[in-house]
C-alpha cells in the first residue's frame, strides 16, 4: 500500500509542472493585454504603458517570467492580482471555503440520490421505474445550468417564496468568519435562526450544482450494477438462497461501486466547472466566479495561480479516489 | 404559500420594509465586488461606490445629482490671476471615523491633504507602493504628475497647489474619486503596526458612512458616521449585497431582499415600472457613443463626405434595436446633462437621398469602407456588432459597401489609435469629472491625435476654442467657448454622434431622497426609508 501511495505521489510532480506550464501559457495565449484592458477607453501614453509593463514584470522574456513564477511558487508565493492588488493565495483561501461547502453538499446530494436511483433502475431493468429514472437522468444531464438556476429562482424564490434568492445567509445575521463554512460558522455564532438561514440559502444552489453529477452517477451506477448482476458469483449467491437484499447490497453493490467511485471522483472537475455558473447565478462568493472575472480581465496572476490551485485540488481528490479504490478493490493493492 | 417564508426572511423583511425594528438599514444590491477600498488605486465605478462615495470626502465635491462642484472638505478656494496657484481653505472640526480598529486623536487638517496626494505623486513616499502593483492610474490618467508642480502646506488649515500650467478643469479633478482624502494619522499608525495594506482593506475616511466589515464577493457593511460634518445620515446602517446577475438583482428587489439596485436588464424595465411596490428613476448617462471616421484618410478627409455618411444613418432604428429604448439620439459630442451643452445645434437630418447626392457631388463613387465594431458591451453601446450591421445596411442604401471588422478589446483600443487606420471606428466615452474639457479636449483635441482622438481630427478653430477655455476660470466664459466649439464640430463632422445611454435605477417605493448621479456613481448620502 505504501509503495502504491509513493508511486502515485511521484506521478504528481510531473503533472504539477505540466499544469504550471499550461496555466502559465493558457492565459498568455489568449489575445489581450491586461494593461490595455485595465486602461480601457482612457488609454495610456506609450511611456506610461512601458512603465506599467516594467512594474508588472511583463517586459521580461516569457521564459524568465515563467521561471520567476516557478521560483515564487516554490516559496508559496502565487503572485498578486493586478486588478485588486491582493495576493492570489489570500483571495483563493478567502473564497474557496464557499465553493467547497457548496460542492460538498452537491456531491453528497448527487451520491445519496444518484446511487440508490441507479441501483433501483438496474434491479427493475426495463420497468417504468427504470425508464423514468433514466429519462430524468438524461434530462438532468442535458440541462443548461444557467437556465435551470434562474428557473428555480423564479419559481421557488420569486413566486412561492420558499427559498431566498441568493447569497449565503440572510443579511440580518452578522458574525465573524471563523472557518469560512457558513453552516459551521452559523452554528458557532450562537445566533438563533442563523443555521436555518444558511441551510435554506444552500438548497437551490446545491440542487442546481448537483443536477449533472446526479444524472451521471445514476447512469453509471445502473450500468455497473447491470454488469455485476449478470456475473456468475451473483448467480451463485442467489442460488445459495441468500436474500435479494444481501445479494444486491453486499455482493453486487460493493463490486459495482468500483467504477462508481471513480465516477464520483471525476465529478469534482465537473463540479468546479458547474460552480462557475452556479456561483454567478446565486451570487455565491466562491472561486468559480473569481476565475471567470479574472479571465475576462486577463489577470494573469489570478488565472495561473487559481488554475494551479484548482488542479492541485482535483489531483488530490483523484489521489484519494485511487487510494479508496485500492481499499475497495484488493486486486489493485497487490 | 407565503406563510412558508422562512423566519429569517420574514425578519429581514420586517427590518427592511419599515417594520418594528429600531435601526434603519438600507440594502443596496450592488453589481460587483470592490477591488479594494483605497479609491486612488483603482478605476472601476463599482469600487468607487463602495469606497469613495460612501466612506470618503474630497476637497471639492459634486453636488448630488449634478456635475456642479461645491465645497467639500475645503470650505472655499481661490485661484490666482495667472491660474497657476489654487489655495484651498480647509473645513475645521471634521473628524475621521472612529472604528474598532482606529480612534483618531486629532481632526482633519492639511497633513491629511498632503499625504493623500503625495502618496500618489512621489515615488519616495512610503505609501507610494504600499500594495504590490500600485500604479495610481486615475491620478496619472488625469495628467496630475505633469500638471502639479508642488503641494504646499500654508498652515494647518490651508493648502496650496502650484500648477505647471493654468488648467480650469483642475477643480473638477479635485472632486474625482482618486482625490478622496485619507487620514495621515491612520497611515502612520498602520506603518507602526506593520500592517500598511490595511489602508486598502480597512478604510478610514471622513464620509457619511463608516466601514464595518467586508465579506469578499458577498456583503459590505457600513454604519452611519455619528460625527459626520454635514450631519448624521437618516439611515443607521448601509449594506451592499453583491449580486452580479441582473435577473437575480431584479428578483431580490421584487422579493424585498434589497431596496435599490443598479443596471437592470433593458428588457425588464417595463415590468419593473409596472410593479406597484417599485419606483424606477431614469437619467441620461454622462456618455456618448460615436462612429469616428479617420479624417486623415481619403475620402474621409472631406467634411462633406463625412456629413453625407452621417445623414445616411438612421439613429432611431439604432435606438430601438440596440438600446431597446434606453438611449437618446446624440447630436453633440457631449451629453445633454453637461454644462455648456449647445442645444441650438441641429443634428444632421436622416435623408438617404440627399446623402447619396452629396456623395456624388463630392465625386465619391462605389465607396467601400470598414466599420469597426467593439467586441464588448458598454453603456454607450450595448451591442456594437448589431449597431455596425445597421450602419452597414444604412450605408448600402447610398451605395457604400461596408465590411464590419472587430478585434479583441485591448487590441481594438490600440489599433484604432493608428493615424493610418483603415475604417471608421465605433467607440464611446463616459465622463470622468463632468467637465466638457474631459470630452472635447480628450477625444477631439489636436494633442490626442494618434491616441484617444480616434477621428485623427485636428481642427485649428476647434482646438483653439477648447484650449482657450481651459485657461479661463469663469465657467460662463468657458461655456460660451465650448458652445462655439460644438458648432464647429457639427459643421466638420469628424464623428457620427450616435447616442447617449439612458440609465435606469429601480428602487422600492419607500426609498426617499435618492439622487441619480450623472457621473454614474451610486451614493446614499441623504437617502431615507419611509416608515
Amino acid at each position: 500500500m505504501l509503495r502504491f501511495l509513493i508511486s502515485r505521489l511521484a506521478l504528481l510532480i510531473p503533472t504539477f509542472i505540466g499544469v504550471s506550464i499550461i496555466s502559465f501559457a493558457f492565459i498568455r495565449l489568449l489575445p489581450g493585454d491586461p494593461i490595455l484592458l485595465l486602461a480601457g477607453e482612457r488609454g495610456l501614453s506609450p511611456e506610461r504603458y512601458q512603465q506599467l509593463r516594467e512594474l508588472y514584470g511583463f517586459d521580461q522574456p516569457l521564459v524568465v517570467q515563467y521561471f520567476d513564477y516557478l521560483v515564487n511558487l516554490l516559496q508559496g508565493d502565487f503572485g498578486t492580482s493586478i486588478v485588486t492588488k491582493r495576493p492570489v493565495l489570500e483571495e483563493f483561501l478567502t473564497l474557496f471555503p464557499a465553493t467547497l461547502e457548496l460542492s460538498f453538499c452537491a456531491i453528497i446530494v448527487a451520491t445519496v440520490i444518484g446511487v440508490p436511483a441507479g441501483v433501483l433502475a438496474a434491479i427493475r431493468r426495463g420497468s417504468w421505474l427504470d425508464q423514468s429514472v433514466m429519462g430524468t437522468a438524461l434530462v438532468g444531464y442535458s440541462m443548461p445550468i444557467f437556465w435551470w438556476g434562474l428557473l428555480l429562482i423564479i419559481l421557488f424564490s420569486g413566486i412561492l417564496q420558499w427559498t431566498p434568492v441568493s447569497g449565503r445567509i440572510s443579511l440580518i445575521y452578522f458574525f465573524p468568519t471563523t472557518t469560512g463554512f457558513m453552516l459551521i460558522d452559523s452554528l458557532l455564532s450562537g445566533q438563533s435562526g442563523a443555521f436555518k438561514s444558511a441551510a435554506s440559502h444552500l438548497i437551490l444552489p446545491t440542487v442546481v450544482l448537483a443536477t449533472i453529477p446526479l444524472a451521471v452517477i445514476a447512469r453509471q451506477t445502473r450500468s455497473a450494477m447491470l454488469e455485476v448482476l449478470g456475473e456468475d458469483y451473483v448467480r451463485t449467491a442467489r442460488a445459495k438462497g441468500l436474500s435479494p437484499y444481501r445479494v444486491v447490497g453486499l455482493h453486487a453493490l460493493r463490486n459495482a461501486m468500483i467504477p462508481v467511485i471513480t465516477t464520483i471522483g471525476l465529478q469534482v472537475g465537473v463540479l468546479m466547472a458547474g460552480a462557475i455558473l452556479t456561483e454567478t447565478i446565486f451570487s455565491w462568493p466562491g472561486i468559480g466566479k473569481w476565475m471567470v472575472d479574472s479571465v475576462f480581465k486577463r489577470d494573469y496572476a489570478v488565472v495561473q495561480g487559481g488554475l494551479l490551485l484548482i488542479a492541485a485540488i482535483i489531483m488530490l481528490v483523484n489521489l484519494i479516489v485511487d487510494l479508496l479504490y485500492g481499499l475497495i478493490n484488493p486486486r489493485i493493492r497487490h | 404559500m407565503k406563510t412558508k417564508m422562512t423566519f429569517a426572511a420574514a425578519l429581514l423583511a420586517a427590518t427592511m420594509l419599515g417594520g418594528a425594528a429600531s435601526a434603519k438599514t438600507l440594502v443596496y444590491c450592488s453589481e460587483g465586488s470592490p477591488e479594494g477600498f483605497d479609491p486612488a488605486l483603482y478605476t472601476a465605478g463599482t469600487t468607487f461606490d463602495a469606497s469613495s462615495k460612501s466612506i470618503y470626502n474630497r476637497l471639492v465635491q459634486f453636488e448630488p445629482g449634478t456635475t456642479k462642484t461645491v465645497p467639500g472638505l475645503a470650505e472655499s478656494w481661490e485661484v490666482s490671476d495667472d491660474g497657476l496657484e489654487i489655495t484651498f481653505k480647509l473645513r475645521s472640526g471634521v473628524k475621521f471615523h472612529t472604528t474598532d480598529f482606529f480612534t483618531p486623536t486629532r481632526d482633519f487638517n492639511a497633513d491629511d491633504v498632503l499625504f493623500t496626494f503625495e502618496r500618489q505623486l512621489k515615488a519616495d513616499n512610503p505609501f507610494h507602493a504600499y500594495v504590490e502593483g500600485a500604479s495610481w492610474e486615475y491620478f496619472n490618467a488625469m495628467s496630475m504628475p505633469d500638471l502639479v508642480k508642488s503641494i504646499e502646506k500654508v498652515d494647518d488649515m490651508t493648502v496650496k497647489f502650484v500648477l505647471n500650467r493654468p488648467e480650469a478643469p483642475f477643480i473638477a479633478n479635485m472632486a474625482m474619486d482618486f482625490a478622496s482624502v485619507v487620514s495621515k494619522e491612520y497611515a502612520d499608525k498602520l506603518t507602526e503596526s506593520g500592517s500598511i495594506s490595511d489602508l486598502n482593506q480597512k478604510p478610514v475616511g471622513t464620509g457619511p458612512f463608516q466601514f464595518v466589515a467586508y465579506q469578499p464577493d458577498a456583503v459590505i457593511r457600513y454604519k452611519a458616521n455619528p460625527d459626520y460634518w454635514a450631519g448624521k445620515q437618516p439611515i443607521d446602517d448601509l449594506v451592499f449585497a453583491i449580486s452580479t446577475d441582473a435577473s437575480v438583482r431584479q428578483q431580490k428587489l421584487t422579493a424585498g431582499e434589497c431596496h435599490i439596485t443598479p443596471y437592470p436588464n433593458p428588457a425588464d424595465i417595463e415590468s419593473l415600472k409596472a410593479n406597484e411596490a417599485l419606483n424606477v428613476m431614469e437619467q441620461e448617462g454622462l456618455n456618448v457613443g460615436y462612429l469616428a471616421y479617420n479624417t486623415q484618410q481619403a475620402p474621409f478627409d472631406k467634411a462633406e463626405v463625412r456629413k453625407a455618411l452621417n445623414m445616411a444613418i438612421n439613429k432611431e432604428a439604432i435606438l430601438d434595436a440596440v438600446f431597446q429604448g434606453a438611449g437618446q439620439a446624440a447630436k453633440n459630442p457631449i451629453p445633454p446633462t453637461m454644462w455648456s451643452y449647445n442645444d441650438a445645434v441641429e443634428d444632421d437630418k436622416y435623408d438617404p437621398e440627399a446623402a447619396k447626392k452629396m456623395l456624388e457631388d463630392a465625386g465619391v463613387k462605389d465607396l467601400s469602407m470598414k466599420v469597426w465594431a467593439m467586441p464588448v458591451q458598454r453603456p454607450y453601446n450595448p451591442n456594437a456588432r448589431r449597431m455596425a450591421e445597421l450602419i452597414q445596411e444604412d450605408f448600402s442604401k447610398i451605395g457604400v459597401t461596408v465590411e464590419v471588422v472587430s478585434y479583441e478589446w485591448g487590441e481594438y483600443l490600440e489599433r484604432s489609435k493608428a493615424t493610418d487606420r483603415d475604417g471608421a471606428v465605433l467607440l464611446g466615452w463616459t465622463g470622468d469629472n463632468g467637465d466638457p474639457d474631459n470630452f472635447l479636449a480628450v477625444l477631439l483635441g489636436c494633442d490626442a491625435v494618434g491616441g484617444s482622438n480616434r477621428a485623427q481630427w485636428c481642427n485649428e478653430e476647434f482646438n483653439d476654442l477648447v484650449q482657450k477655455a481651459k485657461t479661463l476660470s469663469s465657467q460662463d466664459e468657458r461655456a460660451k467657448l465650448y458652445e462655439e466649439a460644438q458648432v464647429v464640430f457639427k459643421r466638420e463632422a469628424p464623428w457620427a454622434t450616435i447616442a447617449h445611454s439612458v440609465v435606469f435605477m429601480p428602487m422600492r417605493k419607500e426609498v426617499t431622497g435618492y439622487k441619480m448621479d450623472p457621473l454614474g456613481g451610486h451614493a446614499f448620502e441623504g437617502v431615507d426609508i419611509a416608515e
